[in-house]
Protein backbone atom coordinates (compact mmCIF):
# COMPACT_ATOMS: atom_id res chain seq x y z
CA UNK A 1 0.00 0.00 0.00
CA UNK A 2 2.78 2.37 0.88
CA UNK A 3 4.51 1.34 -2.31
CA UNK A 4 1.44 2.21 -4.30
CA UNK A 5 1.03 5.55 -2.57
CA UNK A 6 4.62 6.44 -3.35
CA UNK A 7 4.22 5.48 -6.98
CA UNK A 8 1.21 7.67 -7.31
CA UNK A 9 2.94 10.61 -5.71
CA UNK A 10 5.64 10.32 -8.29
CA UNK A 11 3.13 10.17 -11.09
CA UNK A 12 0.75 12.81 -9.85
CA UNK A 13 2.34 15.87 -8.35
CA UNK A 14 -0.85 17.12 -6.88
CA UNK A 15 -1.14 17.97 -3.22
CA UNK A 16 -4.64 16.68 -2.88
CA UNK A 17 -4.51 16.56 0.90
CA UNK A 18 -5.02 20.29 1.10
CA UNK A 19 -7.99 20.30 -1.17
CA UNK A 20 -11.53 20.03 0.03
CA UNK A 21 -13.19 16.82 -0.93
CA UNK A 22 -16.53 17.31 -2.53
CA UNK A 23 -19.27 14.90 -1.88
CA UNK A 24 -19.17 12.19 -4.52
CA UNK A 25 -22.75 12.45 -5.65
CA UNK A 26 -22.97 16.21 -5.41
CA UNK A 27 -20.93 17.35 -8.37
CA UNK A 28 -21.93 17.94 -11.92
CA UNK A 29 -20.02 15.02 -13.37
CA UNK A 30 -20.18 13.59 -16.84
CA UNK A 31 -23.47 11.98 -17.67
CA UNK A 32 -22.00 8.54 -17.97
CA UNK A 33 -20.56 8.65 -14.50
CA UNK A 34 -23.84 9.83 -13.02
CA UNK A 35 -25.63 6.94 -14.65
CA UNK A 36 -23.54 4.23 -13.14
CA UNK A 37 -23.21 5.95 -9.80
CA UNK A 38 -26.99 6.20 -9.68
CA UNK A 39 -27.19 2.45 -10.20
CA UNK A 40 -25.50 1.95 -6.84
CA UNK A 41 -28.52 3.12 -4.90
CA UNK A 42 -29.15 5.98 -2.57
CA UNK A 43 -29.02 4.13 0.70
CA UNK A 44 -25.32 3.51 1.02
CA UNK A 45 -23.45 6.70 0.55
CA UNK A 46 -19.94 7.02 1.87
CA UNK A 47 -19.39 8.78 5.14
CA UNK A 48 -19.29 12.50 4.66
CA UNK A 49 -16.44 14.54 5.99
CA UNK A 50 -18.75 16.03 8.55
CA UNK A 51 -18.77 15.96 12.33
CA UNK A 52 -17.21 12.53 12.71
CA UNK A 53 -14.46 13.03 10.17
CA UNK A 54 -11.47 10.99 11.26
CA UNK A 55 -7.98 10.97 9.88
CA UNK A 56 -8.56 7.38 8.73
CA UNK A 57 -11.60 8.42 6.69
CA UNK A 58 -9.62 11.35 5.30
CA UNK A 59 -6.79 9.03 4.34
CA UNK A 60 -9.32 6.74 2.64
CA UNK A 61 -10.70 9.59 0.58
CA UNK A 62 -7.23 10.75 -0.32
CA UNK A 63 -6.39 7.26 -1.48
CA UNK A 64 -9.62 7.04 -3.49
CA UNK A 65 -8.59 10.21 -5.31
CA UNK A 66 -5.16 8.78 -6.01
CA UNK A 67 -6.70 5.58 -7.33
CA UNK A 68 -9.14 7.47 -9.56
CA UNK A 69 -6.29 9.65 -10.89
CA UNK A 70 -4.23 6.51 -11.50
CA UNK A 71 -7.13 4.94 -13.41
CA UNK A 72 -7.54 8.16 -15.39
CA UNK A 73 -3.87 8.07 -16.35
CA UNK A 74 -4.22 4.50 -17.61
CA UNK A 75 -7.35 5.37 -19.57
CA UNK A 76 -5.59 8.36 -21.16
CA UNK A 77 -2.76 6.06 -22.22
CA UNK A 78 -5.27 3.64 -23.75
CA UNK A 79 -7.28 6.33 -25.53
CA UNK A 80 -4.14 8.01 -26.88
CA UNK A 81 -2.85 4.64 -28.02
CA UNK A 82 -5.96 3.83 -30.08
CA UNK A 83 -6.06 7.38 -31.43
CA UNK A 84 -2.47 7.07 -32.61
CA UNK A 85 -3.06 3.63 -34.08
CA UNK A 86 -6.20 4.69 -35.93
CA UNK A 87 -4.49 7.86 -37.22
CA UNK A 88 -1.53 5.86 -38.50
CA UNK A 89 -3.68 3.51 -40.56
CA UNK A 90 -1.39 0.66 -39.61
CA UNK A 91 -4.31 -1.75 -39.12
CA UNK A 92 -5.52 -2.84 -42.56
CA UNK A 93 -7.91 -5.54 -41.38
CA UNK A 94 -11.34 -3.89 -41.44
CA UNK A 95 -12.90 -5.91 -38.62
CA UNK A 96 -9.92 -5.29 -36.39
CA UNK A 97 -9.92 -1.58 -37.23
CA UNK A 98 -13.60 -1.44 -36.26
CA UNK A 99 -12.83 -3.17 -32.97
CA UNK A 100 -10.05 -0.68 -32.29
CA UNK A 101 -12.42 2.21 -32.97
CA UNK A 102 -15.06 0.76 -30.66
CA UNK A 103 -12.58 0.16 -27.86
CA UNK A 104 -11.18 3.65 -28.37
CA UNK A 105 -14.66 5.10 -27.80
CA UNK A 106 -15.09 3.03 -24.64
CA UNK A 107 -11.76 4.32 -23.29
CA UNK A 108 -12.74 7.90 -24.08
CA UNK A 109 -15.93 7.43 -22.06
CA UNK A 110 -13.82 6.07 -19.20
CA UNK A 111 -11.57 9.14 -19.44
CA UNK A 112 -14.58 11.46 -19.33
CA UNK A 113 -16.12 9.68 -16.35
CA UNK A 114 -12.87 9.48 -14.39
CA UNK A 115 -12.05 13.12 -15.14
CA UNK A 116 -15.39 14.07 -13.62
CA UNK A 117 -14.73 11.78 -10.66
CA UNK A 118 -11.34 13.36 -9.95
CA UNK A 119 -12.96 16.80 -9.99
CA UNK A 120 -15.78 15.63 -7.74
CA UNK A 121 -13.22 14.36 -5.25
CA UNK A 122 -11.58 17.78 -5.23
CA UNK A 123 -8.60 16.84 -7.37
CA UNK A 124 -7.12 18.28 -10.54
CA UNK A 125 -7.34 15.77 -13.41
CA UNK A 126 -3.89 14.97 -14.82
CA UNK A 127 -3.31 14.12 -18.47
CA UNK A 128 -0.04 12.44 -19.39
CA UNK A 129 1.86 13.20 -22.60
CA UNK A 130 2.15 9.99 -24.58
CA UNK A 131 4.02 8.59 -27.54
CA UNK A 132 3.44 5.30 -29.33
CA UNK A 133 5.74 5.84 -32.31
CA UNK A 134 7.95 2.87 -31.53
CA UNK A 135 4.95 0.53 -31.33
CA UNK A 136 3.37 1.78 -34.53
CA UNK A 137 6.69 1.53 -36.39
CA UNK A 138 6.70 -2.13 -35.38
CA UNK A 139 3.73 -2.82 -37.66
CA UNK A 140 0.23 -4.28 -37.31
CA UNK A 141 1.29 -7.39 -35.40
CA UNK A 142 3.23 -5.41 -32.84
CA UNK A 143 0.32 -2.98 -32.48
CA UNK A 144 -2.15 -5.80 -31.88
CA UNK A 145 0.10 -7.50 -29.33
CA UNK A 146 0.61 -4.19 -27.54
CA UNK A 147 -3.13 -3.51 -27.53
CA UNK A 148 -3.79 -6.91 -25.97
CA UNK A 149 -1.03 -6.37 -23.40
CA UNK A 150 -2.35 -2.93 -22.48
CA UNK A 151 -5.91 -4.22 -22.02
CA UNK A 152 -4.81 -7.15 -19.88
CA UNK A 153 -2.73 -4.74 -17.83
CA UNK A 154 -5.66 -2.35 -17.48
CA UNK A 155 -7.98 -5.11 -16.29
CA UNK A 156 -5.36 -6.31 -13.78
CA UNK A 157 -4.80 -2.72 -12.62
CA UNK A 158 -8.47 -2.19 -11.79
CA UNK A 159 -8.62 -5.55 -10.05
CA UNK A 160 -5.54 -4.62 -8.05
CA UNK A 161 -7.23 -1.49 -6.69
CA UNK A 162 -10.73 -2.84 -5.99
CA UNK A 163 -10.07 -3.83 -2.39
CA UNK A 164 -8.26 -0.55 -1.68
CA UNK A 165 -11.18 1.71 -2.63
CA UNK A 166 -13.09 3.16 0.30
CA UNK A 167 -16.15 4.67 -1.38
CA UNK A 168 -18.80 2.21 -2.50
CA UNK A 169 -19.74 4.47 -5.39
CA UNK A 170 -16.19 4.65 -6.68
CA UNK A 171 -15.83 0.90 -6.21
CA UNK A 172 -18.99 0.27 -8.22
CA UNK A 173 -17.73 2.58 -10.94
CA UNK A 174 -14.32 0.91 -11.01
CA UNK A 175 -15.93 -2.52 -11.24
CA UNK A 176 -18.15 -1.46 -14.13
CA UNK A 177 -15.06 -0.30 -16.02
CA UNK A 178 -12.98 -3.29 -14.89
CA UNK A 179 -15.20 -5.84 -16.60
CA UNK A 180 -15.28 -3.82 -19.82
CA UNK A 181 -11.47 -3.83 -19.80
CA UNK A 182 -11.72 -7.59 -19.30
CA UNK A 183 -13.95 -7.86 -22.36
CA UNK A 184 -11.50 -5.81 -24.41
CA UNK A 185 -8.62 -7.96 -23.21
CA UNK A 186 -10.38 -11.19 -24.17
CA UNK A 187 -11.24 -9.95 -27.67
CA UNK A 188 -7.76 -8.61 -28.36
CA UNK A 189 -6.08 -11.70 -26.93
CA UNK A 190 -8.17 -13.78 -29.31
CA UNK A 191 -7.29 -11.54 -32.24
CA UNK A 192 -3.61 -11.82 -31.30
CA UNK A 193 -3.85 -15.61 -31.18
CA UNK A 194 -3.50 -15.78 -27.41
CA UNK A 195 -5.73 -17.33 -24.73
CA UNK A 196 -8.75 -15.24 -23.75
CA UNK A 197 -8.00 -16.34 -20.18
CA UNK A 198 -4.26 -15.95 -19.55
CA UNK A 199 -4.76 -16.47 -15.79
CA UNK A 200 -7.24 -19.35 -16.07
CA UNK A 201 -10.46 -19.27 -14.03
CA UNK A 202 -9.24 -16.55 -11.64
CA UNK A 203 -7.92 -13.26 -13.03
CA UNK A 204 -4.79 -11.92 -11.36
CA UNK A 205 -4.53 -8.38 -10.00
CA UNK A 206 -1.58 -6.04 -10.50
CA UNK A 207 -0.43 -3.32 -8.10
CA UNK A 208 0.50 0.22 -9.12
CA UNK A 209 4.14 -0.76 -8.74
CA UNK A 210 3.66 -3.57 -11.22
CA UNK A 211 1.60 -1.54 -13.66
CA UNK A 212 3.34 1.84 -13.82
CA UNK A 213 6.73 0.60 -15.11
CA UNK A 214 4.91 -1.08 -17.99
CA UNK A 215 3.13 2.16 -18.88
CA UNK A 216 6.21 4.34 -18.53
CA UNK A 217 7.67 3.61 -21.98
CA UNK A 218 4.60 5.33 -23.45
CA UNK A 219 4.90 8.47 -21.32
CA UNK A 220 6.84 11.49 -22.52
CA UNK A 221 8.71 13.64 -20.05
CA UNK A 222 6.87 16.90 -19.56
CA UNK A 223 8.90 20.06 -19.55
CA UNK B 1 -5.72 -24.01 -13.05
CA UNK B 2 -6.29 -25.95 -9.85
CA UNK B 3 -6.40 -24.29 -6.49
CA UNK B 4 -3.50 -25.57 -4.41
CA UNK B 5 -4.19 -27.40 -1.17
CA UNK B 6 -5.19 -25.13 1.66
CA UNK B 7 -2.27 -26.29 3.76
CA UNK B 8 0.26 -25.07 1.25
CA UNK B 9 -0.61 -21.45 1.88
CA UNK B 10 0.74 -20.04 5.07
CA UNK B 11 -1.92 -17.51 5.89
CA UNK B 12 -1.64 -18.20 9.61
CA UNK B 13 1.83 -16.79 9.84
CA UNK B 14 0.97 -13.43 8.34
CA UNK B 15 -0.12 -10.41 10.28
CA UNK B 16 -3.62 -9.21 9.64
CA UNK B 17 -2.35 -6.03 8.05
CA UNK B 18 0.13 -7.60 5.72
CA UNK B 19 -2.40 -10.21 4.72
CA UNK B 20 -5.28 -7.87 4.05
CA UNK B 21 -3.24 -5.17 2.42
CA UNK B 22 -0.88 -7.14 0.29
CA UNK B 23 -1.73 -10.80 0.45
CA UNK B 24 -5.47 -10.98 0.35
CA UNK B 25 -6.17 -9.89 -3.15
CA UNK B 26 -3.18 -11.68 -4.56
CA UNK B 27 -3.79 -14.92 -2.70
CA UNK B 28 -7.52 -14.83 -3.23
CA UNK B 29 -7.27 -14.24 -6.90
CA UNK B 30 -4.28 -16.33 -7.79
CA UNK B 31 -5.25 -19.39 -5.81
CA UNK B 32 -8.99 -18.97 -5.70
CA UNK B 33 -11.25 -18.03 -2.87
CA UNK B 34 -10.40 -21.27 -1.08
CA UNK B 35 -6.94 -20.04 -0.22
CA UNK B 36 -8.18 -17.13 1.81
CA UNK B 37 -11.13 -18.80 3.43
CA UNK B 38 -9.43 -20.18 6.58
CA UNK B 39 -7.96 -16.81 7.49
CA UNK B 40 -11.19 -15.02 6.84
CA UNK B 41 -13.13 -17.40 9.04
CA UNK B 42 -10.89 -16.70 12.01
CA UNK B 43 -10.73 -12.95 11.80
CA UNK B 44 -13.90 -11.83 10.14
CA UNK B 45 -16.42 -14.41 11.26
CA UNK B 46 -18.58 -11.87 13.04
CA UNK B 47 -18.88 -9.73 9.93
CA UNK B 48 -19.40 -12.72 7.67
CA UNK B 49 -23.21 -12.97 7.52
CA UNK B 50 -23.69 -10.61 4.62
CA UNK B 51 -20.71 -11.96 2.75
CA UNK B 52 -21.99 -15.52 3.06
CA UNK B 53 -25.31 -14.48 1.54
CA UNK B 54 -23.55 -12.73 -1.34
CA UNK B 55 -21.26 -15.70 -1.91
CA UNK B 56 -24.24 -18.06 -1.91
CA UNK B 57 -25.95 -15.85 -4.48
CA UNK B 58 -22.82 -16.03 -6.63
CA UNK B 59 -22.60 -19.78 -6.04
CA UNK B 60 -26.15 -20.29 -7.31
CA UNK B 61 -25.28 -18.47 -10.52
CA UNK B 62 -22.07 -20.43 -10.96
CA UNK B 63 -23.97 -23.69 -10.42
CA UNK B 64 -26.42 -22.62 -13.13
CA UNK B 65 -23.61 -21.77 -15.55
CA UNK B 66 -21.58 -24.84 -14.79
CA UNK B 67 -24.60 -27.15 -15.22
CA UNK B 68 -25.56 -25.29 -18.37
CA UNK B 69 -22.21 -25.99 -20.07
CA UNK B 70 -22.08 -29.53 -18.70
CA UNK B 71 -25.43 -30.33 -20.30
CA UNK B 72 -24.64 -28.33 -23.43
CA UNK B 73 -21.58 -30.45 -24.16
CA UNK B 74 -23.78 -33.53 -24.08
CA UNK B 75 -26.98 -32.23 -25.64
CA UNK B 76 -26.38 -29.40 -28.12
CA UNK B 77 -27.10 -30.62 -31.62
CA UNK B 78 -24.29 -29.85 -34.02
CA UNK B 79 -21.96 -28.34 -31.43
CA UNK B 80 -18.47 -28.07 -32.85
CA UNK B 81 -15.50 -25.91 -33.71
CA UNK B 82 -14.84 -22.77 -31.70
CA UNK B 83 -18.22 -22.99 -29.96
CA UNK B 84 -17.38 -26.42 -28.55
CA UNK B 85 -13.90 -25.37 -27.48
CA UNK B 86 -15.29 -22.32 -25.68
CA UNK B 87 -18.01 -24.42 -24.04
CA UNK B 88 -15.35 -26.80 -22.69
CA UNK B 89 -13.24 -23.97 -21.31
CA UNK B 90 -16.20 -22.24 -19.74
CA UNK B 91 -17.47 -25.44 -18.17
CA UNK B 92 -14.09 -25.96 -16.53
CA UNK B 93 -13.88 -22.34 -15.33
CA UNK B 94 -17.38 -22.33 -13.87
CA UNK B 95 -16.71 -25.59 -12.05
CA UNK B 96 -13.61 -24.01 -10.49
CA UNK B 97 -15.69 -21.01 -9.47
CA UNK B 98 -18.25 -23.32 -7.85
CA UNK B 99 -15.55 -25.11 -5.85
CA UNK B 100 -13.85 -21.90 -4.77
CA UNK B 101 -17.09 -20.20 -3.72
CA UNK B 102 -18.32 -23.25 -1.79
CA UNK B 103 -15.03 -23.44 0.10
CA UNK B 104 -15.07 -19.73 0.82
CA UNK B 105 -18.59 -20.01 2.25
CA UNK B 106 -17.53 -22.88 4.49
CA UNK B 107 -14.48 -20.90 5.53
CA UNK B 108 -16.75 -18.08 6.66
CA UNK B 109 -18.74 -20.55 8.74
CA UNK B 110 -21.64 -20.65 6.31
CA UNK B 111 -23.38 -23.45 4.46
CA UNK B 112 -23.10 -23.53 0.68
CA UNK B 113 -26.46 -23.63 -1.08
CA UNK B 114 -27.33 -26.76 -3.01
CA UNK B 115 -27.26 -26.70 -6.81
CA UNK B 116 -30.58 -25.42 -8.12
CA UNK B 117 -32.81 -27.67 -10.20
CA UNK B 118 -32.51 -26.59 -13.79
CA UNK B 119 -34.44 -26.66 -17.03
CA UNK B 120 -32.76 -24.96 -19.96
CA UNK B 121 -35.73 -25.47 -22.25
CA UNK B 122 -34.86 -25.14 -25.92
CA UNK B 123 -31.36 -23.80 -25.29
CA UNK B 124 -29.72 -26.96 -26.61
CA UNK B 125 -31.82 -27.34 -29.77
CA UNK B 126 -29.03 -25.87 -31.88
CA UNK B 127 -25.60 -24.32 -31.54
CA UNK B 128 -27.14 -20.91 -32.23
CA UNK B 129 -29.71 -21.37 -29.45
CA UNK B 130 -26.97 -22.49 -27.07
CA UNK B 131 -24.75 -19.49 -27.83
CA UNK B 132 -27.66 -17.09 -27.41
CA UNK B 133 -28.46 -18.45 -23.94
CA UNK B 134 -24.75 -18.58 -23.03
CA UNK B 135 -24.48 -14.87 -23.81
CA UNK B 136 -27.42 -14.17 -21.52
CA UNK B 137 -25.82 -16.14 -18.69
CA UNK B 138 -22.37 -14.58 -19.02
CA UNK B 139 -23.62 -11.00 -19.26
CA UNK B 140 -25.90 -11.73 -16.33
CA UNK B 141 -23.00 -13.10 -14.31
CA UNK B 142 -21.02 -9.91 -14.91
CA UNK B 143 -23.92 -7.67 -13.90
CA UNK B 144 -24.79 -9.77 -10.87
CA UNK B 145 -21.28 -9.78 -9.41
CA UNK B 146 -20.69 -6.12 -10.24
CA UNK B 147 -23.93 -5.33 -8.43
CA UNK B 148 -23.16 -7.45 -5.38
CA UNK B 149 -19.45 -6.76 -4.96
CA UNK B 150 -19.63 -3.26 -3.44
CA UNK B 151 -21.61 -4.74 -0.53
CA UNK B 152 -18.93 -7.30 0.30
CA UNK B 153 -17.32 -6.52 3.65
CA UNK B 154 -14.19 -8.65 3.51
CA UNK B 155 -11.42 -7.27 1.33
CA UNK B 156 -10.25 -10.80 0.61
CA UNK B 157 -13.69 -11.91 -0.55
CA UNK B 158 -14.02 -8.74 -2.63
CA UNK B 159 -10.71 -9.44 -4.34
CA UNK B 160 -11.82 -12.95 -5.15
CA UNK B 161 -15.19 -11.81 -6.46
CA UNK B 162 -13.35 -9.31 -8.66
CA UNK B 163 -11.10 -11.98 -10.04
CA UNK B 164 -14.12 -14.14 -10.90
CA UNK B 165 -16.15 -11.33 -12.46
CA UNK B 166 -13.31 -10.39 -14.79
CA UNK B 167 -13.27 -13.97 -16.03
CA UNK B 168 -17.04 -13.85 -16.55
CA UNK B 169 -16.55 -10.69 -18.61
CA UNK B 170 -13.93 -12.45 -20.73
CA UNK B 171 -16.37 -15.32 -21.25
CA UNK B 172 -19.09 -12.85 -22.24
CA UNK B 173 -16.83 -11.23 -24.82
CA UNK B 174 -15.82 -14.57 -26.33
CA UNK B 175 -19.42 -15.78 -26.60
CA UNK B 176 -20.55 -12.44 -28.03
CA UNK B 177 -17.91 -12.68 -30.74
CA UNK B 178 -19.18 -16.13 -31.67
CA UNK B 179 -22.66 -14.62 -31.87
CA UNK B 180 -21.43 -11.81 -34.12
CA UNK B 181 -22.37 -9.32 -31.39
CA UNK B 182 -20.32 -6.38 -30.08
CA UNK B 183 -18.11 -7.56 -27.20
CA UNK B 184 -19.74 -5.05 -24.88
CA UNK B 185 -23.05 -3.23 -24.86
CA UNK B 186 -21.52 -0.07 -23.46
CA UNK B 187 -18.37 1.44 -21.97
CA UNK B 188 -19.67 0.60 -18.49
CA UNK B 189 -21.04 -2.80 -17.53
CA UNK B 190 -24.36 -2.51 -15.78
CA UNK B 191 -24.57 -3.48 -12.14
CA UNK B 192 -27.66 -5.60 -11.54
CA UNK B 193 -29.52 -5.89 -8.28
CA UNK B 194 -30.25 -9.33 -6.88
CA UNK B 195 -34.03 -9.31 -7.65
CA UNK B 196 -33.28 -8.42 -11.30
CA UNK B 197 -30.85 -11.32 -11.54
CA UNK B 198 -33.20 -13.79 -9.90
CA UNK B 199 -35.98 -12.70 -12.26
CA UNK B 200 -33.69 -13.26 -15.24
CA UNK B 201 -32.67 -16.78 -14.21
CA UNK B 202 -36.21 -17.79 -13.20
CA UNK B 203 -37.05 -19.43 -16.55
CA UNK B 204 -34.12 -21.83 -16.08
CA UNK B 205 -34.62 -22.74 -12.41
CA UNK B 206 -36.91 -25.58 -11.37
CA UNK B 207 -37.85 -25.61 -7.71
Amino acid sequence: MHDDDTSMQELVRDDSSRKRFLKMMGGTGAAAFSIFVAACGEDEKPKKSGASSSSAAGAGRKRDLEIVQYALTLEHVETDFYDAVIRSGVIKDKALAATAAMIRDNEQEHVDALTAAVKNLGGKPQKPQTSFDSVIKGGAKKVLETAAAVENLGAAAYLGQAARIQSKEILAAALSIHTVEGRHAAALNKAAGKSILPDGAFAKPASMNEVLPQVKPFLKETS
Amino acid sequence: MKSPELGSIDVQGMTRQSFVVRGAVAAGTVYGVSAVAPFVSETLAQEGGGDVDILNFALTLEYLESTFYEQALKDVKGLGGDAMEVAKTLRANEAEHVDALAEAIKGLGGTPVKPPGVDFGGAFASQAAFLKTAQTFEDLGVGALNGAAPNIKSKAVLGSAGSIVQVEARHAAAIRELNGQPITEAAFDKALKEPQVLQAVKPYVKS
